[in-house]
C-alpha cells in the first residue's frame, strides 16, 4: 500500500539516512521515536510537502514521488491540527469538497457522517477559535477523513491532549483504522504504540534501527537503545469483566484499577514494579500469582526474569537480589504486584 | 524622587506630543474656520468642483481595482517565494515612494507620450494617454502602487504556509486554495492596502499635473484656483474635497471593520 524506499534528506544538522518502510492495507503502524529525530519530516516527505534529497514512495505500487501535493492521496493531520480559523467547524470539514464534484445533499450527508463518527456534531455551525485542542483534532480528522485518503498520516494525534481527552480519542483512531483506513502515526510515546498499533518502526538519529510487529519489537528489542525507549514487555489485550479484573486469553485474570470504567483495552505492567519471591507474601498487593522461571537475561546493571504464570511475565531484579535468593531456570517462584500498578489503556 | 523625576518626564512628553498634534491639526481647523457655509454650500453646487471630485475618486479608485489584479499576486509571491535578488525587488517596489513625485510624473509621461512604445500602441486604437484619465489613472497608480503591494505582502506573510499545505493535502488545487485560504486569511491587511492606496491616488497631485492638466483632478483644481484667483479661493475646494475624502476614509475602514467582526 506505502512503500518508502531508500528516503534520505539533509537539513542542516539534521538528517534522514535511508528510510525503508512498508504499510499493508488496513495497517496501523506507529513510528515510534524521541522529538527531532525526523518523524514530522518523513511524514512530510510522504505528503509531498518536502523534497527528499533521494528514494522514492510508492502508493498502491504507484511511485508518488514527484507527484504534487494535492495529487497524492495520502492525508496528513498535523500535531497543531491546521485548522482554518476563518472557516466554520462545517466548512472546515467540507473543505475538501471543492476539488470534487459532489451532490450538495451528498456532501451535507458526509460532513454529517463523519462529524458523527467523530462526535463533533454538536460543533458543526461554531467558529473554530474558542474549540479546545481534543475538539480540534476531532475536526482536523474528520476534515481529513471526509477526503478519503488512501493512507493517513497522523504527527503525534495525542500529544496536545490531557489524559482523559487521549483515551476517547484512542478509542475514534481505533475505530477508523478499523473501517479499513491505513494509518501511519508519528508518537515519541510507546503506550499509544502499544495501544494501537499492530507494527511498529524504532526510529534513533534520522534512521529507523528496529521495525516489525508490535510484539516483536516491544518484547525483543533489537538494541539497548529500543529495549531503554520501547522499555514495557509485559503488555496484554484485556477484557475487563467484572470492570475491576482483566480477563487475559479468555481465563487468567488480574485485579486492574479500571478508573476509567472501560470494557476493553490493554494494559501494562512494569517489569520493575513486579516483586518476585520464593514463598508467596502477605502484602496489600491483591496480584499474587506462582509460576516457573523460564529465563533469566543479564543485563548491565540488573536482570530480566522471564516467569511463566499462565502469560509470560517479565520481571526486572538486581543482581544482589538473583544472588540472595537464587533464582534459576526452571524452578518455581511467586510474583506479586499491586492493582494500581496496572495501567489500563482504552 | 524617582516619581517625581517621571512625571516631569510625563509632562515634557505630553507637551512636545501635543505640539505635534496641534501643527497637524491648526491648519486645518483654521481652513475650515476660514471657510463660511455659504462658501461651501457654493463651492460644493459648482459643477466644475463637482466634476473634478467625481473624476478624481472614480479615476483613483479604478486604478486601485486594476492594479490589485496583478499587485496582489505580486504580493504572494513575494511573501512566499525566496529568490536571489529578492531585496532588490522589494526596494524596487518603494522606489515610488521616495522619489520626488514631479520626477514621477515626468517618467510617467515619457512611457505614455506618443513616442513611447505604449503610446503608439495606444494611437493606434486611437488613444491618447496623456491627458486622459488613463493617464491620471497611471499617474496615480505609480505612486500609490508600493502601499497595496506592501500591505498584502504583510498579509500573506501572516498566513501560515501550513494552512495552505494543509488545503493542498485535502486535495484541493493551489488555485482554490490560494483564493479559500491566502487570499480570505490576508484579507485585512489587502483591503486597508487597498484604502491606502486609493486615498493616495485621490491625493496626488505631482505627478498627475505632468500627465494631464485636464481633465483636472481635485488636487489641480485646487492648485488651479490658487494660482489664479489666491488663497480665498483655493480653501473652499479644499475643505470640500477633505471632507469627501474623510468620509470615503472612515466609510471604506468601517466597512473593513464590519467585515471583520463578520468573519469573527
Amino acid at each position: 500500500m506505502l512503500k518508502l524506499v531508500d528516503i534520505s534528506i539533509k537539513l542542516g544538522d539534521f538528517q534522514l539516512k535511508d528510510v525503508n518502510l512498508e504499510l499493508n492495507k488496513g495497517d496501523y503502524y506507529v513510528l515510534l521515536g524521541k522529538s527531532g529525530v525526523g518523524k514530522t519530516v518523513l511524514l512530510e516527505i510522504i505528503a509531498g510537502m518536502i523534497k527528499q534529497d533521494s528514494g522514492t514512495v510508492y502508493l498502491n505500487d504507484e511511485d508518488i514521488t514527484n507527484k504534487k501535493i494535492h495529487n497524492r492521496k495520502v492525508g496528513i493531520v498535523f500535531q497543531d491540527h491546521s485548522i482554518f480559523p476563518h472557516l466554520t467547524v462545517k466548512q472546515n470539514i467540507a473543505y475538501s469538497f471543492k476539488a470534487k464534484n459532489i451532490a450538495k445533499s451528498e456532501q451535507e450527508r458526509l460532513v454529517n457522517q463523519y462529524a458523527e463518527l467523530t462526535k463533533v456534531t454538536h460543533l458543526l455551525d461554531r467558529n473554530t477559535q474558542k474549540l479546545s485542542g481534543g475538539e480540534l483534532q476531532r475536526v482536523a480528522l474528520a476534515r481529513m477523513l471526509v477526503s478519503k485518503p488512501d493512507c493517513l498520516l497522523l504527527d503525534e494525534p495525542l500529544a496536545s491532549l490531557d489524559v482523559q481527552l487521549q483515551g476517547g480519542l484512542r478509542v475514534l483512531l481505533r475505530q477508523i483504522n478499523q473501517s479499513g483506513v491505513t494509518i501511519l502515526h508519528v508518537t515519541h510515546n510507546y503506550e499509544e504504540a502499544i495501544a494501537l498499533s499492530n507494527k511498529v518502526a524504532v526510529m534513533h538519529e534520522g534512521a529507523i534501527i528496529q521495525k516489525g510487529t508490535t510484539k516483536d519489537v516491544f518484547q525483543k528489542p533489537f538494541n539497548e537503545f529500543v529495549a531503554n525507549f520501547t522499555g514495557i514487555k509485559n503488555f496484554f489485550t484485556a477484557v475487563f469483566s467484572p470492570i475491576n479484573t482483566a480477563r487475559i486469553n479468555g481465563k487468567f485474570e488480574i485485579n486492574v484499577s479500571n478508573n476509567e470504567q472501560i470494557k476493553r483495552g490493554k494494559i501494562i505492567i512494569r517489569g520493575e514494579e513486579i516483586i518476585l519471591s520464593n514463598s508467596k507474601i502477605e502484602s496489600s498487593a491483591t496480584n499474587n500469582f506462582k509460576g516457573v522461571i523460564k529465563q533469566i537475561i543479564p543485563y548491565m546493571m540488573n536482570y530480566e526474569v522471564i516467569i511463566d504464570i499462565g502469560i509470560e511475565l517479565s520481571v526486572v531484579i538486581s543482581q544482589s537480589s538473583l544472588q540472595r535468593f537464587n533464582f534459576q531456570v526452571g524452578t518455581e517462584a511467586w510474583v506479586s504486584f499491586k492493582a494500581t500498578a496496572i495501567k489500563v489503556l482504552a | 524622587m524617582y516619581k517625581n523625576k517621571l512625571r516631569t518626564f510625563d509632562i515634557v512628553i505630553l507637551v512636545l506630543g501635543g505640539l505635534v498634534l496641534l501643527f497637524i491639526i491648526s491648519p486645518l481647523l483654521s481652513m475650515f474656520l476660514a471657510t463660511t457655509p455659504l462658501q461651501l454650500f457654493e463651492t460644493s453646487k459648482d459643477p466644475e468642483v463637482q466634476d473634478s471630485i467625481w473624476l478624481t475618486l472614480k479615476v483613483s479608485f479604478l486604478a486601485t481595482l486594476f492594479f490589485a489584479i496583478g499587485a496582489i499576486p505580486l504580493s504572494y509571491f513575494l511573501a512566499r517565494i525566496d529568490f536571489r535578488f529578492k531585496n532588490i525587488v522589494n526596494g524596487i517596489i518603494d522606489l515610488p515612494i521616495v522619489i520626488p513625485h514631479s520626477a514621477a510624473g515626468i517618467a510617467i509621461l515619457g512611457f505614455i507620450s506618443r513616442d513611447s512604445v505604449l503610446g503608439k500602441l495606444a494611437s493606434s486604437v486611437g488613444l491618447n494617454f496623456v491627458g486622459h484619465p488613463i493617464g491620471i489613472a497611471l499617474a496615480m497608480a505609480f505612486v500609490s502602487i508600493p502601499f497595496l503591494i506592501n500591505a498584502a505582502r504583510d498579509g500573506f506573510e501572516n498566513v501560515p504556509v501550513r494552512f495552505e499545505k494543509t488545503a493542498l493535502n485535502l486535495g484541493v488545487s493551489p488555485m482554490k486554495v490560494f483564493f479559500t485560504i491566502s487570499l480570505p486569511l490576508a484579507w485585512k491587511n489587502i483591503l486597508s492596502g487597498l484604502i491606502m492606496m486609493f486615498a493616495r491616488g485621490l491625493s496626488e497631485f505631482g505627478a498627475v499635473i505632468i500627465v494631464a492638466y485636464h481633465p483636472m483632478v481635485t488636487p489641480v483644481l485646487i492648485y488651479e484656483r490658487f494660482g489664479a484667483f489666491g488663497l480665498k479661493y483655493a480653501r473652499p475646494v479644499s475643505v470640500v474635497f477633505i471632507i469627501v475624502c474623510l468620509v470615503f476614509f472612515i466609510f471604506l475602514r468601517t466597512l473593513a471593520k464590519e467585515k471583520k467582526s463578520g468573519n469573527a
